[in-house]
C-alpha cells in the first residue's frame, strides 16, 4: 500500500516540477521532445565497448538539470530505482565475455566494460525521459504529440487515463486499506479475494466512468480535448534544439575525452 | 518486462516503433469506425484502472510471495482488442514517462510486446474461439487462463528477439531464452489466475460488461487482421535482417540515414560528404548487431570489438582515462558553477 502512495507521490512531484518558471521550461514542448529522442537515440547508437566517449553526453542531463533548478536528490534515487532492472540482465555480460585486454596497467575482462556502458546508458536514457517530463508536464506534452500529428483520438485517451490515475490510485488505496484491516500481517491479497477485490474495483470504476461522462457531456464535450492555441516555435526554441544536437553529433564523432587526455598527458610529458 | 533504452539498439527501435504505429493507427481506425464517444472516456478510466491495479500486490498461494496484474488480457476483455492496444500503449507512455519504467526509444517494443500479443493473437486466436461457445465459470478460466500464459509467453519472447537482435548484452539465445520463458510462464499462470478471478466477477455482477465488449468486436473482419498481423511481422523481421546486414556492411552511416530520414541524398559524393564518410568510417557509428556467435566466428567478432575500442594500446588508454574523468569532473563542476550562480541572483532579488 505504501507502493502506491509512493507512486502517487512521485506523479505529483514530476508534475509539480514541470510548472516551475526557468528558462528550460519555457523552451517549446516540442523542441524539448525532439532534443530527448535525438539524445535517446545518440546515447542508444553507442557501441558496447565505448564508455569513455559516451561520458560527454552527461553534460545534457546535467545542464537540464540545474538550468531547470530541479533537486537533484529525488531525480538521482528514480534513476538508482530503474537500475537493478538492468544490472540484472547486464550482470550476465562478465560471465559471458572472459576476454581480456589491458588498460592502463589494469586487466579487465571485456564483459565488465560491457556491462559498465549498459548501465552508465541505463542511467543517462533514463534521466533523460524524467527530465523531459519534469520540465515539461504532461498537458505541454500532449500539445507536442498533437504538433506532431499524432491521432486526436490517441492523445485524447492519454490524458484522461493520465488524469483519473491518480484519482483511480486513491480508490485502490482505499479497498487496499481497508482489506488490510481486516486481513492483518497479510502478505498480499489472498487468493479468495482476487476477483472480488479487483472486480469490485472494476465496476466502480465503470461506474465512475460513467458518470465522468455524462459531465463531461453537461459540460458540452464533443469528442475534443480543447489545450488551447499551440505556442509558436520561436527562433531561441530552434536555438535550443540546434545548439544540443550539435553538441550530440561532435560528441558522436569524435571521442572528446580521449582528445582531451592525449592532450593533457602531451603537455605533462 | 518493461524494456529499457540501454538494451536495445536505435534499429531495433525503430523498427518496433513503426510496427506499434501501424497497429495503433489500425486499431483507432477500427475504433472510429463504430465511433461511440462513450468509449473514449471509458477507455481512459480502464486504463487508470489497470495503472492502478498494477498496485495491488496478489499473494501467491505456496510461495510466501506476491505478484501483480499486467493487465493486456484484461484490457482486451473489458475493451475488446482495439480500443485494449491503445489503453495498453497509454499505460505503459505514462509509465515510461513518470517512473521510466520502459525507455522511450523502446516503447515501440514495450507497446508491442505487452499489447500486440494479447490483444491481437491471444484474444483472437484463443479467448475468443473458446468463449465462442458460450459463458461458464469454466470456460472463463479455461479462456482466460490459456489466453493470459500464451501471450506473456510470446512478449517474453519478443524480449528475448528484441535483446538479441540489439546486440547489447553477452546472453546466448539459448540461455536467454531458458531463462525468460519458464519465470514468464509462473508469472503468466498468476496473471491468468488473477485475470480469470476478476472476469468471472465481473461477469457475474454484471454480465452485460463482459459480453458487451465481445459483441463490438464482432463485427471486426479477421482477414484485414491477419494481413496486418503478417504485415508486422514481416516489419519486425526485416529488422532483424536488416541489422545483421547493417553488421556486416561498414557504410552504417548512410544507411542508417536512409532508414530514419528516408532520404539517401547523403550519399558520399561531395567533399564534405566525402569527409564524413572518412570520419563514419573510423568511428562505425552503428553497434555491431551481432549474435553472441559459436567458437569458430567468435574470434572475428573480437577482432572488431577491438577495433571500435580505441584504446587498445597503453597509451590511448591513459588519455582515455584521464579525459574521462577531467570530462565528468567538468560536467559536475559546470553544474554546481551554474546552481551557485542561479542561487547567488535569488538571494540578491529576495
Amino acid at each position: 500500500m505504501s507502493n502506491i502512495m509512493n507512486s502517487l507521490y512521485n506523479m505529483r512531484l514530476l508534475d509539480d516540477l514541470a510548472r516551475k518558471e526557468t528558462f528550460i521550461h519555457r523552451i517549446h514542448p516540442l523542441v524539448k521532445l525532439l532534443t530527448t529522442v535525438i539524445y535517446l537515440t545518440v546515447v542508444v547508437s553507442f557501441n558496447r565497448y565505448e564508455i569513455i566517449g559516451l561520458f560527454p553526453l552527461i553534460f545534457y542531463p546535467v545542464l537540464v538539470l540545474v538550468l531547470a533548478e530541479l533537486p537533484i536528490g529525488p531525480i538521482f534515487r528514480r534513476i538508482l530505482l530503474v537500475e537493478p532492472f538492468i544490472i540484472g540482465i547486464g550482470i550476465l555480460n562478465p560471465l559471458f565475455d572472459h576476454q581480456v585486454f589491458i588498460l592502463g596497467g589494469l586487466t579487465i575482462s571485456r564483459g565488465w566494460v560491457t556491462f559498465f556502458s549498459v548501465f552508465l546508458k541505463c542511467g543517462f536514457t533514463v534521466a533523460a525521459a524524467l527530465l523531459l517530463i519534469a520540465t515539461t508536464g504532461m498537458d505541454s506534452l500532449a500539445s507536442a504529440l498533437r504538433m506532431l500529428k499524432i491521432p486526436r483520438l490517441f492523445v485524447l485517451q492519454l490524458l484522461l487515463t493520465y488524469r483519473y490515475i491518480s484519482v483511480l490510485m486513491e480508490e485502490v488505496a482505499r479497498t487496499l486499506r481497508a482489506y488490510s484491516l481486516r486481513a492483518p500481517q497479510q502478505k498480499g491479497v489472498h487468493r479468495s479475494a482476487w476477483g472480488s477485490l479487483a472486480g469490485q474495483i472494476i465496476i466502480r470504476t465503470f461506474e465512475r466512468a460513467q458518470r465522468i461522462y455524462q459531465a463531461m457531456c453537461l459540460r458540452g464535450f464533443a469528442g475534443e480535448y480543447n489545450i488551447g492555441d499551440y505556442r509558436k516555435i520561436k527562433a531561441s526554441d530552434w536555438a535550443y534544439l540546434a545548439g544540443w544536437v550539435l553538441f550530440f553529433a561532435v560528441a558522436r564523432i569524435y571521442n572528446i575525452p580521449v582528445m582531451i587526455g592525449s592532450l593533457l598527458t602531451g603537455v605533462v610529458r | 518486462m518493461h524494456m529499457a533504452d540501454a538494451l536495445i539498439s536505435p534499429v531495433v527501435g525503430g523498427t518496433m516503433w513503426a510496427a506499434t504505429a501501424g497497429v495503433a493507427a489500425y486499431s483507432m481506425k477500427k475504433i472510429q469506425d463504430d465511433m461511440d464517444e462513450k468509449k473514449i472516456p471509458l477507455m481512459g478510466v480502464m486504463g487508470a484502472f489497470v495503472f492502478a491495479a498494477q498496485m495491488i500486490n496478489f499473494s501467491i498461494p505456496g510461495t510466501g510471495s506476491s505478484g501483480h496484474l499486467g493487465g493486456g488480457m484484461l484490457l482486451a476483455i473489458l475493451l475488446g482488442p482495439y480500443a485494449g492496444f491503445l489503453t495498453m500503449a497509454s499505460i505503459l507512455v505514462i509509465q515510461a514517462l513518470f517512473f521510466a519504467d520502459g525507455g522511450l526509444l523502446a516503447l515501440g517494443c514495450n507497446v508491442f510486446n505487452l499489447g500486440f500479443f494479447t490483444c491481437f493473437i491471444a484474444y483472437p486466436l484463443i479467448y475468443k474461439r473458446i468463449m465462442g461457445k458460450g459463458y461458464s465459470p469454466k470456460r472463463i478460466f479455461g479462456a482466460a487462463m490459456l489466453s493470459a500464459i500464451i501471450g506473456l509467453q510470446l512478449g517474453a519472447f519478443g524480449v528475448v528477439l528484441e535483446t538479441l537482435f540489439s546486440g547489447k548484452t553477452e546472453l546466448p539465445f539459448g540461455t536467454f531464452v531458458m531463462l525468460m520463458q519458464p519465470i514468464h510462464l509462473a508469472i503468466g499462470v498468476v496473471e491468468g489466475l488473477i485475470t480469470t478471478a476478476i472476469v468471472t466477477f465481473v461477469w457475474k455482477a454484471r454480465p452485460e460488461i463482459i459480453e458487451k465488449a465481445a459483441l463490438g468486436e464482432a463485427l471486426g473482419s479477421i482477414s484485414i487482421k491477419k494481413v496486418l498481423a503478417g504485415f508486422a511481422i514481416a516489419a519486425v523481421i526485416a529488422g532483424g535482417v536488416f541489422s545483421w546486414f547493417a553488421s556486416t556492411n561498414p557504410d552504417g552511416l548512410e544507411w542508417s540515414m536512409f532508414k530514419t530520414a528516408g532520404k539517401e541524398e547523403l550519399e558520399a559524393t561531395d567533399g564534405i560528404h566525402q569527409k564524413l564518410s572518412e570520419i563514419q568510417s573510423k568511428t562505425a557509428f552503428l553497434p555491431d548487431y551481432s549474435f553472441k556467435t559459436p567458437e569458430n566466428e567468435k574470434e572475428q567478432s573480437a577482432g572488431e570489438g577491438e577495433e571500435s575500442w580505441p584504446a587498445v594500446n597503453s597509451g590511448t588508454s591513459i588519455s582515455g582515462l584521464v579525459g574521462g574523468g577531467m570530462t565528468l569532473a567538468l560536467a559536475a563542476f559546470t553544474g554546481m558553477t551554474i546552481s551557485m550562480i542561479k542561487r547567488r541572483k535569488k538571494k540578491v532579488i529576495v
